[in-house]
Protein backbone atom coordinates (compact mmCIF):
# COMPACT_ATOMS: atom_id res chain seq x y z
CA UNK A 1 0.00 0.00 0.00
CA UNK A 2 2.48 2.49 1.13
CA UNK A 3 5.67 3.45 -1.19
CA UNK A 4 7.33 -0.19 -1.98
CA UNK A 5 9.12 1.71 -4.92
CA UNK A 6 12.13 0.54 -2.63
CA UNK A 7 11.23 -2.78 -2.62
CA UNK A 8 13.30 -5.59 -4.18
CA UNK A 9 11.38 -6.76 -7.50
CA UNK A 10 13.22 -8.66 -10.39
CA UNK A 11 14.61 -6.75 -13.49
CA UNK A 12 12.64 -9.19 -15.32
CA UNK A 13 9.30 -8.13 -13.89
CA UNK A 14 9.94 -4.75 -13.66
CA UNK A 15 10.81 -4.86 -17.76
CA UNK A 16 8.01 -7.36 -18.46
CA UNK A 17 4.91 -4.99 -17.28
CA UNK A 18 6.41 -1.97 -18.51
CA UNK A 19 6.64 -3.86 -22.16
CA UNK A 20 3.23 -5.08 -21.40
CA UNK A 21 1.79 -1.67 -20.55
CA UNK A 22 3.63 -0.46 -24.44
CA UNK A 23 1.55 -3.23 -25.77
CA UNK A 24 -1.29 -2.07 -23.88
CA UNK A 25 -1.64 -5.01 -21.84
CA UNK A 26 -1.36 -5.72 -17.91
CA UNK A 27 -0.15 -8.99 -16.01
CA UNK A 28 -3.48 -10.13 -15.45
CA UNK A 29 -5.04 -9.12 -19.14
CA UNK A 30 -7.32 -6.29 -17.96
CA UNK A 31 -8.19 -3.06 -19.48
CA UNK A 32 -6.41 -0.58 -18.19
CA UNK A 33 -9.60 1.31 -16.81
CA UNK A 34 -10.54 -2.01 -15.23
CA UNK A 35 -11.19 -2.97 -11.85
CA UNK A 36 -10.51 -6.77 -11.01
CA UNK A 37 -13.38 -8.87 -9.61
CA UNK A 38 -15.36 -7.31 -6.74
CA UNK A 39 -16.86 -9.53 -4.17
CA UNK A 40 -18.88 -7.51 -1.43
CA UNK A 41 -20.40 -9.54 1.93
CA UNK A 42 -22.44 -6.69 4.22
CA UNK A 43 -23.43 -7.51 8.00
CA UNK A 44 -20.13 -10.25 8.27
CA UNK A 45 -19.79 -9.06 12.22
CA UNK A 46 -24.17 -9.72 12.92
CA UNK A 47 -23.33 -10.44 16.81
CA UNK A 48 -20.84 -7.08 18.00
CA UNK A 49 -20.25 -4.99 15.38
CA UNK A 50 -23.25 -2.27 14.53
CA UNK A 51 -22.37 -2.32 10.83
CA UNK A 52 -19.66 -4.43 8.90
CA UNK A 53 -18.29 -5.69 5.22
CA UNK A 54 -16.03 -8.26 4.09
CA UNK A 55 -14.74 -7.02 0.36
CA UNK A 56 -12.84 -9.03 -1.64
CA UNK A 57 -10.64 -7.08 -4.72
CA UNK A 58 -9.09 -9.88 -6.47
CA UNK A 59 -7.00 -11.04 -4.07
CA UNK A 60 -6.56 -8.35 -1.80
CA UNK A 61 -9.56 -8.48 0.98
CA UNK A 62 -10.26 -6.37 3.58
CA UNK A 63 -12.84 -6.54 6.80
CA UNK A 64 -14.53 -3.36 7.99
CA UNK A 65 -16.56 -2.78 11.14
CA UNK A 66 -18.77 -0.09 12.64
CA UNK A 67 -18.93 0.54 16.80
CA UNK A 68 -20.83 3.44 17.84
CA UNK A 69 -21.09 4.74 20.98
CA UNK A 70 -21.89 7.35 22.92
CA UNK A 71 -19.98 10.23 24.12
CA UNK A 72 -19.08 13.78 24.92
CA UNK A 73 -18.78 16.26 21.80
CA UNK A 74 -15.42 17.59 21.26
CA UNK A 75 -15.42 21.50 22.51
CA UNK A 76 -15.43 23.75 19.06
CA UNK A 77 -18.34 21.19 17.46
CA UNK A 78 -21.09 20.75 20.82
CA UNK A 79 -23.66 19.69 18.46
CA UNK A 80 -21.70 17.33 15.93
CA UNK A 81 -21.45 13.51 16.22
CA UNK A 82 -17.76 12.06 15.52
CA UNK A 83 -16.94 10.21 12.90
CA UNK A 84 -13.63 8.54 12.77
CA UNK A 85 -11.86 5.53 10.65
CA UNK A 86 -8.92 3.79 11.56
CA UNK A 87 -6.78 0.98 9.92
CA UNK A 88 -4.55 -1.51 11.35
CA UNK A 89 -1.90 -3.15 8.85
CA UNK A 90 -1.90 -6.37 11.15
CA UNK A 91 1.13 -8.72 9.87
CA UNK A 92 -1.31 -11.59 8.54
CA UNK A 93 -2.17 -9.47 5.54
CA UNK A 94 0.93 -9.68 3.42
CA UNK A 95 4.49 -10.78 3.85
CA UNK A 96 5.77 -7.22 3.65
CA UNK A 97 3.81 -6.20 6.87
CA UNK A 98 5.72 -6.35 10.00
CA UNK A 99 4.65 -6.31 13.65
CA UNK A 100 4.44 -3.16 15.72
CA UNK A 101 2.58 0.31 16.25
CA UNK A 102 0.99 1.82 12.99
CA UNK A 103 3.47 3.42 10.90
CA UNK A 104 3.17 5.82 8.32
CA UNK A 105 1.36 3.78 5.61
CA UNK A 106 -0.63 2.60 8.22
CA UNK A 107 -1.57 5.78 8.98
CA UNK A 108 -1.90 7.57 5.69
CA UNK A 109 -4.81 4.26 4.13
CA UNK A 110 -6.50 5.56 7.50
CA UNK A 111 -6.90 9.37 6.67
CA UNK A 112 -7.31 8.56 3.30
CA UNK A 113 -10.07 6.62 3.93
CA UNK A 114 -11.35 8.69 6.67
CA UNK A 115 -11.32 12.24 4.33
CA UNK A 116 -13.52 10.39 1.98
CA UNK A 117 -15.96 9.59 4.40
CA UNK A 118 -15.48 13.06 6.18
CA UNK A 119 -15.12 15.16 3.46
CA UNK A 120 -18.46 14.12 0.86
CA UNK A 121 -19.98 14.69 4.51
CA UNK A 122 -21.01 11.28 3.68
CA UNK A 123 -22.71 11.41 7.65
CA UNK A 124 -24.93 14.17 8.62
CA UNK A 125 -22.59 15.06 12.19
CA UNK A 126 -24.97 17.31 13.17
CA UNK A 127 -27.90 14.42 13.61
CA UNK A 128 -25.56 12.25 15.26
CA UNK A 129 -26.04 14.98 18.74
CA UNK A 130 -27.99 13.62 21.61
CA UNK A 131 -27.91 16.79 23.09
CA UNK A 132 -25.70 19.27 22.63
CA UNK A 133 -22.42 20.54 24.38
CA UNK A 134 -23.15 16.57 26.39
CA UNK A 135 -23.42 13.40 24.25
CA UNK A 136 -23.50 12.95 20.91
CA UNK A 137 -23.04 9.40 18.98
CA UNK A 138 -19.25 8.18 17.94
CA UNK A 139 -18.98 6.17 15.11
CA UNK A 140 -15.80 4.12 14.95
CA UNK A 141 -14.99 2.50 11.09
CA UNK A 142 -12.36 0.43 11.48
CA UNK A 143 -10.53 -1.48 8.73
CA UNK A 144 -8.58 -4.49 8.81
CA UNK A 145 -6.49 -5.65 5.53
CA UNK A 146 -6.37 -9.39 5.68
CA UNK A 147 -4.96 -10.09 2.32
CA UNK A 148 -2.70 -7.43 0.27
CA UNK A 149 -2.28 -7.72 -3.86
CA UNK A 150 -2.24 -3.98 -4.23
CA UNK A 151 -4.47 -1.30 -3.45
CA UNK A 152 -5.64 -1.53 -0.33
CA UNK A 153 -7.08 2.25 -0.37
CA UNK A 154 -10.38 1.32 -2.73
CA UNK A 155 -11.56 -1.81 -0.78
CA UNK A 156 -11.00 -0.50 2.47
CA UNK A 157 -13.13 2.67 0.82
CA UNK A 158 -15.80 0.10 -0.64
CA UNK A 159 -15.51 -1.96 2.79
CA UNK A 160 -16.34 1.45 5.34
CA UNK A 161 -19.23 2.72 2.67
CA UNK A 162 -20.97 -0.81 3.02
CA UNK A 163 -20.57 -0.74 6.43
CA UNK A 164 -21.61 2.64 7.33
CA UNK A 165 -24.29 2.13 5.09
CA UNK A 166 -25.83 -0.90 6.65
CA UNK A 167 -25.25 0.28 10.16
CA UNK A 168 -27.84 -0.21 12.67
CA UNK A 169 -27.85 0.89 16.35
CA UNK A 170 -29.74 1.65 19.33
CA UNK A 171 -31.19 5.34 19.96
CA UNK A 172 -30.29 6.73 23.05
CA UNK A 173 -31.33 9.68 24.79
CA UNK A 174 -30.57 11.31 27.83
CA UNK A 175 -33.35 11.79 30.73
CA UNK A 176 -32.14 13.53 33.78
CA UNK A 177 -28.66 12.87 32.90
CA UNK A 178 -28.80 9.29 32.72
CA UNK A 179 -28.81 7.55 28.89
CA UNK A 180 -31.28 5.33 28.62
CA UNK A 181 -32.21 3.57 25.49
CA UNK A 182 -35.39 4.35 23.68
CA UNK A 183 -36.43 1.19 21.88
CA UNK A 184 -35.72 2.55 18.85
CA UNK A 185 -33.15 0.88 16.54
CA UNK A 186 -31.71 3.76 13.53
CA UNK A 187 -29.10 3.93 10.98
CA UNK A 188 -26.76 6.73 10.11
CA UNK A 189 -27.77 9.95 8.92
CA UNK A 190 -26.23 8.94 5.43
CA UNK A 191 -26.30 12.12 2.90
CA UNK A 192 -23.87 10.89 0.27
CA UNK A 193 -21.80 8.19 -0.73
CA UNK A 194 -18.12 9.18 -1.81
CA UNK A 195 -15.93 5.72 -2.97
CA UNK A 196 -12.01 6.19 -3.57
CA UNK A 197 -10.40 5.54 -6.61
CA UNK A 198 -6.94 4.79 -7.52
CA UNK A 199 -5.17 5.43 -10.36
CA UNK A 200 -1.55 4.63 -10.26
CA UNK A 201 1.43 5.72 -13.03
CA UNK A 202 4.02 3.90 -14.48
CA UNK A 203 6.29 5.02 -17.04
CA UNK A 204 3.72 7.36 -19.53
CA UNK A 205 0.84 5.16 -18.66
CA UNK A 206 -1.90 5.02 -16.20
CA UNK A 207 -3.88 2.14 -14.77
CA UNK A 208 -6.71 1.83 -12.24
CA UNK A 209 -6.71 -0.32 -9.49
CA UNK A 210 -3.01 -1.96 -9.29
CA UNK A 211 -1.70 -5.05 -8.26
CA UNK A 212 0.84 -5.62 -6.27
CA UNK A 213 3.95 -6.27 -8.89
CA UNK A 214 2.22 -2.76 -10.34
CA UNK A 215 2.34 -1.27 -7.08
CA UNK A 216 6.20 -2.41 -6.97
CA UNK A 217 7.23 -0.39 -10.12
CA UNK A 218 4.59 2.37 -10.06
CA UNK A 219 6.19 5.92 -10.20
CA UNK A 220 3.42 7.39 -7.97
CA UNK A 221 -0.59 6.57 -7.21
CA UNK A 222 -3.32 9.74 -7.44
CA UNK A 223 -6.45 8.36 -5.30
CA UNK A 224 -9.82 10.07 -5.95
CA UNK A 225 -13.02 10.28 -3.65
CA UNK A 226 -15.83 10.71 -5.86
CA UNK A 227 -19.48 11.39 -4.81
CA UNK A 228 -22.42 10.37 -6.02
CA UNK A 229 -22.86 13.68 -7.89
CA UNK A 230 -19.50 13.39 -9.60
CA UNK A 231 -18.21 15.75 -7.35
CA UNK A 232 -14.47 15.07 -6.37
CA UNK A 233 -14.55 15.32 -2.49
CA UNK A 234 -10.97 14.41 -1.71
CA UNK A 235 -7.65 13.54 -3.67
CA UNK A 236 -4.36 12.04 -2.56
CA UNK A 237 -0.93 11.61 -4.20
CA UNK A 238 1.67 9.47 -3.26
CA UNK A 239 3.05 6.01 -3.34
CA UNK A 240 6.20 7.07 -4.70
CA UNK A 241 7.96 10.48 -5.72
CA UNK A 242 7.12 10.31 -9.39
CA UNK A 243 5.48 13.59 -10.61
CA UNK A 244 2.52 13.74 -12.84
CA UNK A 245 1.69 15.84 -15.73
CA UNK A 246 -1.74 18.07 -15.41
CA UNK A 247 -3.11 16.12 -18.73
CA UNK A 248 -2.25 13.13 -17.18
CA UNK A 249 -4.25 14.41 -14.36
CA UNK A 250 -7.29 14.83 -15.90
CA UNK A 251 -6.87 11.65 -18.01
CA UNK A 252 -7.17 9.72 -14.08
CA UNK A 253 -10.07 11.78 -13.40
CA UNK A 254 -12.03 11.04 -16.30
CA UNK A 255 -10.83 6.94 -15.50
CA UNK A 256 -11.95 7.87 -11.49
CA UNK A 257 -15.14 8.97 -12.74
CA UNK A 258 -15.81 6.07 -15.28
CA UNK A 259 -15.06 3.73 -12.25
CA UNK A 260 -17.38 5.29 -10.20
CA UNK A 261 -20.32 4.49 -11.59
CA UNK A 262 -20.04 0.75 -11.58
CA UNK A 263 -18.53 0.44 -8.14
CA UNK A 264 -21.23 2.64 -7.02
CA UNK A 265 -24.01 -0.07 -8.27
CA UNK A 266 -22.15 -3.01 -6.56
CA UNK A 267 -22.07 -0.96 -3.23
CA UNK A 268 -26.02 -0.62 -3.43
CA UNK A 269 -26.41 -4.01 -4.82
CA UNK A 270 -24.72 -5.08 -1.72
CA UNK A 271 -26.39 -2.71 0.79
CA UNK A 272 -29.96 -4.23 -0.50
CA UNK A 273 -28.75 -7.58 -0.42
CA UNK A 274 -29.11 -7.87 3.36
CA UNK A 275 -32.63 -5.73 3.62
CA UNK B 1 -23.09 -0.56 22.91
CA UNK B 2 -25.19 -3.89 22.00
CA UNK B 3 -26.81 -4.51 25.43
CA UNK B 4 -26.41 -7.43 27.46
CA UNK B 5 -28.34 -8.50 30.18
CA UNK B 6 -28.19 -11.53 32.55
CA UNK B 7 -29.85 -14.27 32.24
CA UNK B 8 -31.87 -15.43 34.74
CA UNK B 9 -30.47 -19.03 34.75
CA UNK B 10 -27.87 -20.72 33.14
CA UNK B 11 -29.28 -24.21 33.31
CA UNK B 12 -32.61 -24.59 32.29
CA UNK B 13 -35.22 -26.69 34.61
CA UNK B 14 -34.74 -29.37 32.12
CA UNK B 15 -31.25 -29.25 32.36
CA UNK B 16 -30.52 -27.33 28.67
CA UNK B 17 -28.41 -24.48 28.51
CA UNK B 18 -28.93 -21.08 27.70
CA UNK B 19 -28.94 -21.58 24.06
CA UNK B 20 -30.86 -24.92 24.20
CA UNK B 21 -27.25 -26.78 24.22
CA UNK B 22 -26.62 -30.47 26.33
CA UNK B 23 -24.00 -29.75 28.56
CA UNK B 24 -21.21 -31.95 27.38
CA UNK B 25 -22.73 -30.31 23.59
CA UNK B 26 -20.47 -28.21 21.30
CA UNK B 27 -21.38 -25.38 19.71
CA UNK B 28 -21.82 -25.45 15.85
CA UNK B 29 -18.22 -25.53 14.92
CA UNK B 30 -17.15 -24.58 11.33
CA UNK B 31 -13.63 -25.26 10.14
CA UNK B 32 -11.97 -23.71 6.99
CA UNK B 33 -8.27 -24.43 5.79
CA UNK B 34 -6.68 -22.03 3.15
CA UNK B 35 -8.72 -19.13 3.78
CA UNK B 36 -5.89 -16.45 2.90
CA UNK B 37 -3.88 -16.21 -0.12
CA UNK B 38 -0.96 -14.18 0.71
CA UNK B 39 -0.41 -16.35 4.08
CA UNK B 40 1.86 -19.84 4.32
CA UNK B 41 -0.56 -20.81 5.73
CA UNK B 42 -4.04 -20.32 6.54
CA UNK B 43 -7.38 -20.98 8.40
CA UNK B 44 -10.75 -19.54 10.01
CA UNK B 45 -13.06 -20.91 12.48
CA UNK B 46 -16.62 -20.01 13.45
CA UNK B 47 -17.72 -21.27 16.56
CA UNK B 48 -20.96 -20.49 17.85
CA UNK B 49 -20.88 -16.75 16.84
CA UNK B 50 -17.12 -16.67 17.70
CA UNK B 51 -15.17 -16.11 13.79
CA UNK B 52 -11.61 -15.64 13.86
CA UNK B 53 -8.94 -16.06 11.01
CA UNK B 54 -5.36 -17.32 11.51
CA UNK B 55 -2.80 -17.38 9.15
CA UNK B 56 1.04 -18.50 8.98
CA UNK B 57 4.19 -16.84 7.86
CA UNK B 58 7.87 -18.91 7.91
CA UNK B 59 9.89 -20.14 8.88
CA UNK B 60 11.40 -17.31 7.83
CA UNK B 61 14.49 -15.33 8.57
CA UNK B 62 13.52 -13.37 12.11
CA UNK B 63 13.42 -10.11 12.81
CA UNK B 64 14.83 -8.52 15.02
CA UNK B 65 17.62 -11.08 15.17
CA UNK B 66 17.89 -10.99 18.67
CA UNK B 67 15.24 -12.97 19.37
CA UNK B 68 16.69 -15.76 17.24
CA UNK B 69 16.72 -19.09 19.24
CA UNK B 70 19.82 -21.13 18.35
CA UNK B 71 18.52 -24.56 18.80
CA UNK B 72 15.26 -23.84 17.29
CA UNK B 73 12.76 -21.91 15.03
CA UNK B 74 11.21 -19.24 17.52
CA UNK B 75 7.37 -19.66 17.34
CA UNK B 76 6.19 -15.87 17.67
CA UNK B 77 2.15 -15.76 17.83
CA UNK B 78 -0.09 -12.93 17.84
CA UNK B 79 -3.25 -12.94 18.86
CA UNK B 80 -5.52 -9.59 18.19
CA UNK B 81 -8.80 -8.44 18.47
CA UNK B 82 -10.59 -6.62 16.67
CA UNK B 83 -12.12 -3.20 17.87
CA UNK B 84 -15.72 -4.19 16.65
CA UNK B 85 -15.43 -7.87 17.66
CA UNK B 86 -16.85 -6.99 21.37
CA UNK B 87 -19.69 -4.94 22.79
CA UNK B 88 -17.81 -1.80 23.86
CA UNK B 89 -15.33 -0.87 21.01
CA UNK B 90 -11.74 -2.44 22.09
CA UNK B 91 -8.96 0.13 22.11
CA UNK B 92 -6.97 -0.04 19.17
CA UNK B 93 -3.47 -0.30 20.66
CA UNK B 94 -3.00 -4.79 22.07
CA UNK B 95 -3.92 -4.89 25.25
CA UNK B 96 -2.10 -7.08 28.63
CA UNK B 97 -4.46 -9.56 27.69
CA UNK B 98 -3.86 -10.14 24.02
CA UNK B 99 -0.12 -10.39 25.18
CA UNK B 100 -0.63 -13.31 27.79
CA UNK B 101 -3.18 -15.08 25.26
CA UNK B 102 -0.50 -14.49 22.41
CA UNK B 103 1.72 -16.40 25.07
CA UNK B 104 -0.57 -19.21 26.30
CA UNK B 105 -1.52 -19.95 23.05
CA UNK B 106 2.20 -20.19 21.88
CA UNK B 107 2.83 -22.45 24.79
CA UNK B 108 -0.08 -24.83 23.47
CA UNK B 109 1.04 -25.44 20.03
CA UNK B 110 4.64 -25.65 20.41
CA UNK B 111 4.89 -29.33 22.01
CA UNK B 112 3.45 -30.04 19.04
CA UNK B 113 5.76 -28.88 16.26
CA UNK B 114 9.13 -29.98 15.20
CA UNK B 115 10.73 -26.19 15.57
CA UNK B 116 14.07 -28.12 16.09
CA UNK B 117 14.23 -28.43 12.38
CA UNK B 118 15.05 -24.48 11.71
CA UNK B 119 17.18 -23.11 13.94
CA UNK B 120 17.32 -19.55 14.12
CA UNK B 121 14.18 -19.25 12.32
CA UNK B 122 10.90 -17.29 13.21
CA UNK B 123 7.34 -19.27 12.60
CA UNK B 124 4.68 -16.34 12.73
CA UNK B 125 1.05 -16.96 13.62
CA UNK B 126 -1.17 -14.16 13.08
CA UNK B 127 -4.60 -14.65 14.90
CA UNK B 128 -7.16 -11.81 13.90
CA UNK B 129 -10.78 -12.19 16.07
CA UNK B 130 -13.09 -10.56 13.89
CA UNK B 131 -16.12 -11.67 16.28
CA UNK B 132 -15.66 -12.52 19.89
CA UNK B 133 -18.74 -14.38 21.70
CA UNK B 134 -16.66 -16.70 24.53
CA UNK B 135 -13.82 -19.17 23.76
CA UNK B 136 -11.85 -17.48 21.44
CA UNK B 137 -8.48 -18.48 22.69
CA UNK B 138 -9.63 -21.62 22.43
CA UNK B 139 -11.23 -21.31 18.91
CA UNK B 140 -8.18 -19.89 18.27
CA UNK B 141 -5.76 -22.66 18.84
CA UNK B 142 -8.13 -25.12 16.64
CA UNK B 143 -7.61 -22.35 13.54
CA UNK B 144 -4.29 -21.74 14.22
CA UNK B 145 -3.04 -25.63 14.43
CA UNK B 146 -5.04 -25.92 11.46
CA UNK B 147 -3.11 -23.01 9.83
CA UNK B 148 0.35 -24.24 10.68
CA UNK B 149 -0.73 -27.69 9.27
CA UNK B 150 -1.66 -26.02 5.85
CA UNK B 151 1.58 -24.24 5.45
CA UNK B 152 3.46 -27.25 6.01
CA UNK B 153 5.10 -26.94 9.54
CA UNK B 154 6.38 -30.53 10.62
CA UNK B 155 3.88 -31.14 13.55
CA UNK B 156 3.33 -34.82 15.63
CA UNK B 157 -0.40 -33.92 15.72
CA UNK B 158 -2.53 -31.19 15.28
CA UNK B 159 -3.71 -29.66 18.41
CA UNK B 160 -7.05 -29.16 19.55
CA UNK B 161 -8.65 -27.00 22.40
CA UNK B 162 -11.80 -26.22 24.18
CA UNK B 163 -12.96 -24.71 27.38
CA UNK B 164 -15.01 -26.31 30.02
CA UNK B 165 -16.59 -24.22 32.53
CA UNK B 166 -19.55 -24.41 35.15
CA UNK B 167 -23.21 -22.85 35.26
CA UNK B 168 -25.40 -22.88 37.52
CA UNK B 169 -23.26 -26.15 39.16
CA UNK B 170 -23.23 -28.13 36.15
CA UNK B 171 -19.78 -28.58 34.01
CA UNK B 172 -20.64 -27.60 30.52
CA UNK B 173 -18.25 -27.98 27.47
CA UNK B 174 -17.21 -24.57 25.08
CA UNK B 175 -18.48 -21.92 27.18
CA UNK B 176 -20.33 -19.51 25.17
CA UNK B 177 -19.99 -15.75 26.24
CA UNK B 178 -22.84 -15.40 29.13
CA UNK B 179 -21.99 -18.90 30.38
CA UNK B 180 -18.38 -17.39 30.90
CA UNK B 181 -19.25 -13.84 31.98
CA UNK B 182 -22.13 -15.11 34.39
CA UNK B 183 -21.14 -18.64 34.99
CA UNK B 184 -18.47 -20.19 38.00
CA UNK B 185 -15.80 -20.93 36.18
CA UNK B 186 -13.73 -21.50 33.48
CA UNK B 187 -11.17 -24.34 32.42
CA UNK B 188 -9.54 -23.81 28.75
CA UNK B 189 -7.66 -26.68 27.70
CA UNK B 190 -5.80 -28.47 24.67
CA UNK B 191 -4.03 -30.95 24.19
CA UNK B 192 -2.15 -33.52 21.95
CA UNK B 193 -4.78 -36.20 20.91
CA UNK B 194 -2.14 -39.55 20.23
CA UNK B 195 -1.02 -39.06 24.12
CA UNK B 196 -3.89 -36.79 25.76
CA UNK B 197 -0.84 -34.50 27.01
CA UNK B 198 -2.36 -31.15 28.05
CA UNK B 199 -0.64 -28.28 26.43
CA UNK B 200 -3.10 -25.42 27.87
CA UNK B 201 -4.37 -25.47 31.08
CA UNK B 202 -5.55 -22.44 32.70
CA UNK B 203 -8.64 -21.81 35.72
CA UNK B 204 -10.35 -19.33 36.81
CA UNK B 205 -14.03 -19.28 39.39
CA UNK B 206 -14.50 -21.85 42.14
CA UNK B 207 -14.11 -25.78 41.19
CA UNK B 208 -13.67 -28.96 43.50
CA UNK B 209 -10.82 -31.20 43.21
CA UNK B 210 -13.31 -33.71 41.43
CA UNK B 211 -14.58 -31.52 39.52
CA UNK B 212 -12.02 -29.76 38.23
CA UNK B 213 -10.71 -33.52 37.42
CA UNK B 214 -13.83 -34.24 35.77
CA UNK B 215 -14.13 -30.81 33.66
CA UNK B 216 -10.32 -31.97 32.64
CA UNK B 217 -12.04 -35.53 31.15
CA UNK B 218 -14.82 -33.99 29.70
CA UNK B 219 -11.50 -31.40 27.69
CA UNK B 220 -10.80 -34.01 26.67
CA UNK B 221 -12.90 -35.56 25.17
CA UNK B 222 -14.42 -32.77 23.42
CA UNK B 223 -10.85 -31.94 21.93
CA UNK B 224 -10.74 -35.69 20.52
CA UNK B 225 -14.26 -34.74 18.84
CA UNK B 226 -12.42 -31.28 17.98
CA UNK B 227 -9.47 -32.96 16.72
CA UNK B 228 -11.78 -35.33 13.81
CA UNK B 229 -13.18 -32.00 12.96
CA UNK B 230 -9.68 -30.30 12.15
CA UNK B 231 -8.44 -33.62 10.41
CA UNK B 232 -12.37 -33.47 8.45
CA UNK B 233 -11.65 -29.69 7.52
CA UNK B 234 -7.90 -30.21 6.39
CA UNK B 235 -8.43 -33.54 4.33
CA UNK B 236 -11.23 -31.22 2.55
CA UNK B 237 -8.36 -28.71 1.72
CA UNK B 238 -5.87 -31.42 0.06
CA UNK B 239 -8.17 -33.81 -1.19
CA UNK B 240 -7.21 -34.44 -4.64
CA UNK B 241 -10.17 -32.29 -6.55
CA UNK B 242 -11.43 -33.78 -9.91
CA UNK B 243 -10.65 -32.18 -13.32
CA UNK B 244 -13.32 -29.81 -13.33
CA UNK B 245 -12.39 -28.16 -9.85
CA UNK B 246 -15.13 -27.21 -8.20
CA UNK B 247 -17.36 -30.04 -8.98
CA UNK B 248 -15.54 -32.02 -7.27
CA UNK B 249 -16.06 -29.95 -4.04
CA UNK B 250 -19.84 -29.92 -3.89
CA UNK B 251 -19.83 -33.51 -4.86
CA UNK B 252 -17.91 -34.54 -1.76
CA UNK B 253 -20.00 -32.33 0.31
CA UNK B 254 -23.20 -33.84 -0.95
CA UNK B 255 -21.70 -37.50 -0.01
CA UNK B 256 -20.31 -36.52 3.53
CA UNK B 257 -24.06 -35.77 4.56
CA UNK B 258 -25.65 -38.40 2.56
CA UNK B 259 -22.86 -40.73 4.66
CA UNK B 260 -24.27 -39.01 7.81
CA UNK B 261 -28.17 -38.76 7.34
CA UNK B 262 -28.87 -42.08 5.28
CA UNK B 263 -27.00 -44.41 7.56
CA UNK B 264 -29.99 -44.82 9.97
CA UNK B 265 -32.21 -44.85 7.43
CA UNK B 266 -30.71 -47.47 5.02
CA UNK B 267 -30.60 -49.90 8.53
CA UNK B 268 -34.21 -49.76 8.64
CA UNK B 269 -35.46 -50.43 4.92
CA UNK B 270 -33.31 -53.55 5.32
CA UNK B 271 -35.66 -53.97 8.00
CA UNK B 272 -38.61 -54.16 6.05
Amino acid sequence: MGDFSSQTISHIDREFIAELLGKGERLDGRAFNEYRDIQIEANVVPAKAEGSAMVQLGDTSVVAGVKVLVGEPYPDSPDEGVIMVTAEMSPIASPLFELGPPKEDAIELARIVDRGVRESQMVDAKALCIEEGKKVYMVFADVYPLEYDGNLIDASSIAVNVALLTTKFPEMKLEEKELIATGEIKSLPVTNIAVEHTVVKIGKHLILDPVLKEEFVQDCRLTMAIDEKDNFTALQKGGGTGAMSLSLIEEAMDMALDAGKIIREKIDASVKAIK
Amino acid sequence: MSPETKPDFLISPEGLRVDGRRPDELRPVELKVGVLKQADGSASIRQGKTYIIAGVYGPRELHPRHLALNDRAFLRVVYRMATFSVPDRKRPAPSRREKEISMVIANALSPALFLEEFPRAVVDVFIQVIQADGGTRCASINAASLALADAGIPMRSLVPSVAVGKADGVLVVDLGDEEDKYGEGDVPMAILPPTEEITLLQQDGFFTRDELLEAMQMGISSCKYLHELQKEALKKAYVKKTPDGEEGDVDEDEFDDDLETDLGESDMMEDE
